[in-house]
């Protein structure tokens, strides 16, 4: 595995330019393994990590996926995404149980066995 | 051929019918071998990022930027398997030591359960892992990861009481560089799950 580039403590004002200075998003709103979809592809003059975001997600990508690809931190991915979702240029597909503290079914979890043991 | 090789490919795309993700969390130690179990059961070469959040976690302060000495970085890695057209379940392995378990609570809410993973040269590492799951009540098996040079050969009934473990939580070795090994660990929680679900759904 390649060594991480510290993005966050080597340039945060990196981080401070994507993100336009925000720093905070609604954290309820993308889970790490939210799959993000594009809607559209992307346009001449959009932010560059944007465009990745809209590139990498013609197929459904995770949240943390996204964040691994860019080597952004997750918290600095879910502010790009609520804007390119604000736009309706992505959806996202939710995990079904994250939000709740109920725990998983034994339908789903039946579903979970029987692909691990199809490995 | 089933240890895990380092031929794994880089991320690769999931089907397009993909809806549902889901999340095992595997805790522990530092080289206890999370990471390596997380490759030997991934579909893909396992991928790393980082969190940034402030040191207490809530009660994030509107006007603190990113920038400010308030914020740390969490790393942890993860891998993914692609259960069926539908269903994607991600494996993230995350220290387990006490000054990250903020990055739990608000990373892994939601997680199926966990697998805390055991060197029994160093079993102490454990305990807080293992408390902070049972206090979260987040379901998890224990697993323990037999290394080589390991020459004291607890068995796994020293084990349990070493980690004071009670008997409803399955206590399992494995080897986390084969797959099979790996697989299985993962079915062991899941089927666990899969119980306690069922005890869950009859009772009225
Ligand atoms: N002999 C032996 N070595 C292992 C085993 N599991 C992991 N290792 C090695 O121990 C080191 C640390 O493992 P790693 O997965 O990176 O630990 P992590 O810090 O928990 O992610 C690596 O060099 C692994 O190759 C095992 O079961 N037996
Ligand atoms: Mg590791």
């Amino acid at each position: 595995m390649t060594p991480r580039r510290p993005v966050d403590t080597g340039d945060p004002d990196r981080l401070y330019t994507v993100t336009g200075g925000r720093s905070r998003v609604d954290d309820d709103s993308f889970d790490l393994v939210t799959l993000i979809v594009s809607e559209c592809e992307p346009t001449a003059g959009m932010q560059s990590e944007h465009v990745r975001i809209l590139e990498l997600c013609r197929h459904p990508t995770a949240v943390v996926e996204v964040s691994a690809e860019l080597r952004l931190p997750v918290t600095v991915v879910r502010i790009l995404l609520g804007d390119l979702l604000a736009t309706g240029r992505i959806t996202a597909r939710h995990p079904r149980a994250a939000r709740s503290a109920e725990l998983p079914d034994s339908a789903l979890l039946k579903e979970v066995l029987l692909g691990l043991r199809n490995l | 051929m089933d240890s895990a090789t380092s031929e794994l490919p880089a991320r690769t795309p999931l089907a397009d019918a993909a809806e549902t993700g889901l999340k095992i969390v595997i805790v522990g130690g530092f080289g206890v071998g999370k990471t390596t179990l997380v490759r030997s059961v991934s579909e893909i070469r396992p991928l790393n990022t980082e969190e940034v959040m402030t040191q207490a976690g809530i009660g994030v302060d509107e006007t603190a930027g990113l920038t400010t000495k308030t914020t740390t970085t969490v790393a942890f890695d993860f891998g993914r398997i692609s259960l069926n057209d539908r269903m994607v379940l991600y494996l993230f392995g995350a220290p387990g030591q006490e000054r990250f378990w903020f990055l739990w609570d608000r990373l892994f809410s939601g997680t199926l359960g966990a697998v805390v993973l055991v060197d029994t040269r160093r079993m102490s590492e454990s305990w807080y892992a293992i408390d902070r799951l049972e206090h979260h009540r987040t379901p998890f098996v224990v697993a323990v990861n037999r290394f080589d040079d390991d020459v004291s050969a607890f068995s796994l009934a020293e084990i349990r009481q070493a980690l004071s473990l009670p008997d409803h939580v399955p206590l399992i070795d494995c080897d986390a560089r084969v797959r099979s090994s790996g697989k299985s660990v993962l079915i062991n929680l899941v089927d666990h799950l899969y119980e306690l679900a069922m005890a869950r759904e009859m009772t009225p």
